[in-house]
């Protein structure tokens, strides 16, 4: 009887095992196969050359997906934050990803009054990104960029870039 | 093995080998349910009548749909719309079913909470009645998606990007979600393979659960009364059926369940031919385009109760962050209610208007989930974002606080006696 019982113990044992660790590779691959794909993954680079905007000027350019609002605001009266700006030959950016902090609406930029403003849940935010109305719980956020010339590379995480979110 | 003889009939022969006869018994005809019921004990018919229905348009509707972003909306709007024959009517069948089918989960719901169909011996029957709610909800959302309209884009960008409030892994979970950096193809193909099997097969192994759930506690009756169900069972089955408690499920409930059906199914078709624009949001006819956000975005009606109790944290609090708060109260609504049988402290099982203070509770609790209703769809602008701040304070404190203080004292004044 004794010798019975500690046999299908075993049994019991060796099965709970297997079902263990062939569940957690299990788990693992589908874990994975959500994952987002290689190819999607290596298309995260945007290249935009800054040399044609004059003052004053705003633009979209998409990167991931998701609008990246430029906007060049030396020469105009447009608030300038040193910390943040991004200074490529000579002019002054501002460079962020243009979704909502809240919820990832995409705000409208109303150059005569000199903010940001979400339609979604009335979150506003300045020239310089920062939140200044609303439930946006943080100032936009800085894509990762490098500086090449003129040209600004999003994706990569360049010195100037590393300066601004105090990683160098 | 057991014996069999010769079958005199195609009944007989799959009783011997199936045992139908006596899985009938069990099922339906001698399934009990009691008399003392009204209508409101149809809603688990007409719901199990409205998913029958939101299976079958969904099957015609999946031999022309297309799950990709350059092909999704013009399958639906063109293909579906104007090329398949009746593609139409399966389209606004579809529709108009996801948003009553929840129309009646909440009458059905109501109607627990108000006879106290949920405790004493009831708490698995509601347990695996949310659970339907949620997995239900997840289908709505994973539905909405399909049509790749803006508000199908832009619902799925703003509900993917909750996820992103959950601490450390949030941001990295929303980019798992999606399985791209933004809500893209790989996004509404998952949500598609969803949508028409995962979420389906699971809602239909929680139906199996719920009904099963009924068979020992067995449905509760209009005044709450505690039914021998063999005793008074045994009594219809000696020929007593006027004095016997109970009727057999089939074919005495049904017959009754099946006219409520009927009445219902009026109305849906009525929506279907006539009414059908109320599920159709006309700012979904505009294909998805991950650069505009639409000035105005809200989700379904069903959804807005909660919607609002998420947003209606518009400012912050000390230390916390208006959107914490939001989400944290947001996370409370959605799962506040499968620990009901526990917040009510007492052991009375009776209608709301024999029970005191719960009356009013309960009352109040209505009113309050039709403000956030209505102020949901409402910009949140000036005195709007106050009264969706309050009632969602409200709606809390009802849950949380009122019910536990006026149960314990129910409890107290019928001295404990269960």
């Amino acid at each position: 009887m004794a010798i019975e019982q500690s046999r299908r113990d075993f049994l019991g044992m060796a099965f709970g095992a297997v079902s263990a660790i062939g569940g957690i590779f299990a788990l693992g691959a589908m874990k994975a196969t959500w994952d987002p794909l290689p190819s999607v993954m290596a298309a995260g680079f945007t290249t935009v050359d800054l040399s044609p905007m004059k003052p004053g000027e705003f633009r979209t350019v998409t990167w991931r997906g998701k609008p990246i609002f430029i906007i060049r605001k030396d020469g105009t009266d447009l608030k300038k934050c040193d910390k943040t700006d991004v200074k490529v030959g000579g002019g002054d950016y501002l460079v962020r990803i243009g979704l909502c902090t809240h919820l990832g609406c995409i705000p409208a930029w109303e150059p005569q009054n000199k903010k940001f403003k979400c339609a979604c849940h009335g979150g506003e935010f300045d020239a310089c990104g920062t939140n200044i109305f609303g439930p946006p719980p943080r100032p936009f956020d800085i894509p990762p960029f490098k500086i090449e010339g003129t040209k600004l590379v999003l994706g990569e995480e360049g010195p100037e870039y590393k300066k601004i979110v105090g990683k160098a | 093995m057991a014996h069999f003889s010769k079958a005199n009939s195609i009944g007989e022969w799959l009783d011997q080998r199936l045992a139908t006869k006596k899985l009938w018994k069990v099922l339906a005809a001698e399934y009990w349910v009691p008399k003392n019921i009204n209508f409101l004990w149809a809603m688990g018919v007409v719901l199990m009548t409205m998913f029958s229905i939101l299976v079958i348009s969904g099957i015609f509707l999946l031999m022309y749909y297309k799950p990709d972003v350059h092909l999704a909306f013009d399958s639906v709007n063109y293909t579906i719309m104007q090329e398949a024959y009746y593609g139409w009517l399966w389209r606004h069948m579809h529709a108009v079913a996801a948003s009553v089918v929840f129309l009646v989960i909440y009458i059905h719901m109501f109607t627990g909470i108000y006879y106290g169909s949920y405790k004493q011996g009831r708490e698995m029957i509601w347990i695996s009645g949310m659970l339907l709610f949620v997995t239900f909800s997840a289908e709505a959302f994973s539905g909405y998606m399909l049509p790749w309209g803006q508000m199908s884009y832009w619902a799925a960008q703003v509900i993917t990007n909750l996820f992103g409030g959950i601490p450390f892994i949030g941001p990295d979970l929303v980019i798992w979600i999606r399985g791209n950096f933004y809500v893209a193809d790989s996004t509404l193909t998952r949500f598609f393979m969803l949508h028409v099997f995962l979420l389906p097969l699971v809602i239909m192994a929680i139906i199996g659960l719920h009904f099963y759930s009924l068979r020992i506690p067995h449905v509760n009756n209009q005044d709450g009364e505690d039914i021998d169900f063999d005793y008074e069972a045994e009594k219809y089955k000696n020929g007593q059926k006027r004095e016997s408690k109970v009727i057999p499920f089939w074919p005495v409930f049904i017959s009754k369940d099946l006219f409520v059906v009927g009445v219902f199914m009026i109305f849906y078709f009525y929506l279907v031919g006539f009414h059908y624009e109320f599920a159709m949001d006309p700012i979904n006819f505009e294909p998805a385009n991950p650069m505009k956000t639409p000035p105005h975005i809200y989700p379904e009606w069903y959804f807005l109760w909660s919607y609002e109790v998420l947003r209606g944290f518009f400012f912050d609090i000390g230390p916390f962050k208006a959107m914490s708060i939001g989400l944290t109260a947001f996370g409370i609504a959605n799962v506040i209610f499968f620990f009901l049988p526990w917040l009510d402290k007492s052991p009375v099982v009776a209608p709301a208007h024999k029970r005191g203070a719960f009356k009013y509770w309960f009352w109040i609790l209505v009113i309050d989930m039709i403000i956030l209703t209505v102020y949901g769809k409402l910009p949140p602008t000036g005195a709007n974002a106050w009264i969706g701040f309050f009632a969602s304070i409200t709606f809390l404190a009802l849950l949380l606080v009122v019910l536990p203080i006026i149960t314990k004292k129910e409890a107290k004044s019928v001295g404990g006696a269960a």
